[in-house]
């Protein structure tokens, strides 16, 4: 079972690398978003520093629901998504190492882009830390989470907006915590505050990391009958 | 002898449904009716103003009724949402699906009336408050339950993938009302925006009370028109189906 899910993850990797469009347009996405918001705030150097998080975070968000449409749709359209159901991986593993390619692909290319867009906001460079933290802990639920949506519209016309319609109130707890972590770095808050708000963020994805594989193995198999 | 799951099978039974909820709606209307309108006489005659708020306090006896009911009726869907992705009972979908546009009608009337309410009170149309914050997402939530079940043309597709959704919901509603808790604290002092006022006289008790208990029978009625009118439209569905089938 371990060498099979191992199999999935790499023959995702290997699509991700090889057919382009996924993780790379994410990244694209992510430094448009952030430029263009900066463009509309305006040049304020302090005031970009005081919601570079927020601005940051919800450009990560929306960046990751930009690929959440592929996740499933492709497999299901050639028919791979049945051949992976007949076969020996129970669905909820097969959207478990879906989700998790996912993440692979999209939330840690960003998490690594992160940083870079940091410089253009003028985040504090005592808030790289926390924030970068906060990404790396909170971006696996937005791959899960996303599965979910992904799962329930993948037989659905034009089910990319809808997924994401679906999926962003569920966001809503990992972006509190996400900034919540960061912000406190900003108003200078002891440490203790700053890691109250990482271990939510760390229970909120662990929480879906559970839900993620189980509910979007019911979507899926509601599209495969 | 019948078993307890029996019983609630023979409910599940469409025609049945159709035949019970057929002599319940009536009555139950008459009733709504009645218990509204003496809800609607305290609320809006018989009750004092507020020493604090003024006349504006009557918004309250239609908003708490309506924020009560949001969550009230979110849980039936999940309950229905349950019974129709574990049973398959072909009813229990139709009430999710029927509950669905009645919970959303009342949490946007819940937001409406607090807006109305937060003017004259707060200052201001909206605040990001914890809990209107949570509200709007509650709302959000709803929202995408109905467009999923829009999408999706064949009723019987829509089950699974719309019981999911309205079960996941279900789960995170408690989380995101936390988290928006945990961010509201963080943000601006609660006690800003907590009203001190007075614990609830008696004689604002009894409008309350009797209009939550209007508002519940309200959405019951409502739930069983829908209902029907859903289980109607899906028998012609199937009808003009076989017919162009031939």
């Amino acid at each position: 079972m371990g060498r099979a899910i191992a199999a999935l993850i790499a023959r995702d990797l290997r699509l991700a690398v090889r057919a382009g469009g996924g993780g790379g347009m994410a990244v694209f996405f992510f430094l448009i978003t952030v430029s263009v918001v900066a463009v509309g705030v305006g040049p304020n150097l302090s005031l970009l520093a005081q919601i570079a998080p927020g601005i940051l975070w919800v450009a990560l968000l929306l960046s990751s629901l930009l690929t959440l449409e592929r996740l499933f749709q492709a497999d299901l359209e050639d028919g791979t998504l049945d051949l992976l159901a007949m076969g020996p991986l129970p669905l909820e593993a097969i959207a478990a190492a879906k989700a998790f390619s996912h993440w692979l692909t999209t939330g840690l290319p960003l998490l690594v882009a992160a940083p870079l867009l940091g410089l253009l906001l003028n985040l504090p460079v005592n808030v790289f830390p926390p924030l970068i933290l906060s990404m790396a802990i909170g971006t696996p639920a937005l791959s899960f989470l996303g599965a979910i949506g992904a799962a329930l519209t993948v037989g659905v016309r034009r089910g990319g907006l809808l997924a994401s319609l679906l999926v962003v109130p569920f966001y809503v707890p990992v972006l509190i915590f996400g900034v919540g972590a960061a912000d406190e770095a900003i108003s200078g808050a002891p440490p203790g505050v700053m890691l109250q708000a990482l271990s939510l963020l760390g229970a909120v994805t662990l929480a879906s990391l559970v839900i993620g594989p189980v509910a979007a193995a019911a979507g899926l198999r509601a599209a495969l009958k | 002898m019948l078993t307890a799951s029996q019983r609630l099978q023979a409910f599940a039974n469409p025609t049945r449904f159709m035949a019970l909820s057929g002599r319940l709606v009536a009555p139950l209307g008459v009733l709504t009716a009645a218990v509204m309108a003496v809800g609607l006489y305290f609320a809006l005659f018989a009750s004092p103003p507020d020493y604090q708020q003024g006349e504006t306090v009557r918004i309250m006896y239609i908003h708490v009724p309506s924020a009560w009911l949001s969550l009230f009726v979110y849980s039936v869907m999940a309950v229905a949402s349950g019974v129709a992705l574990v049973f398959r009972h072909p009813i229990a979908d139709v009430c999710a699906k029927a509950a669905a546009p009645i919970g959303a009608a009342f949490t946007f009337l819940a937001l409406v009336t607090g807006s109305l309410w937060g003017e004259p009170m707060w200052g201001t149309w909206w605040v990001w408050d914890a809990r209107l914050t949570s509200v709007l997402i509650l709302f959000f939530i709803y929202l995408g339950y109905m467009a999923l079940r829009a999408t999706i043309d064949d009723p019987h597709a829509a089950t699974r993938p719309a019981a999911v959704l309205a079960l996941v919901g279900f789960v995170n509603v408690p989380i995101i009302h936390y988290s928006v808790n945990w961010w509201n604290t963080l943000h601006q002092p609660a006690s800003v925006f907590r009203i001190d006022g007075p614990t609830v006289a008696s004689s604002m008790l009894v409008p309350l009370m009797t209009l939550a208990v209007g508002f519940t029978l309200f959405f019951v009625v409502m739930l069983l028109v829908r209902m029907r009118a859903e289980v109607l439209r899906r028998r012609v569905r199937a009808m003009s189906l076989r017919r162009a089938e031939g």
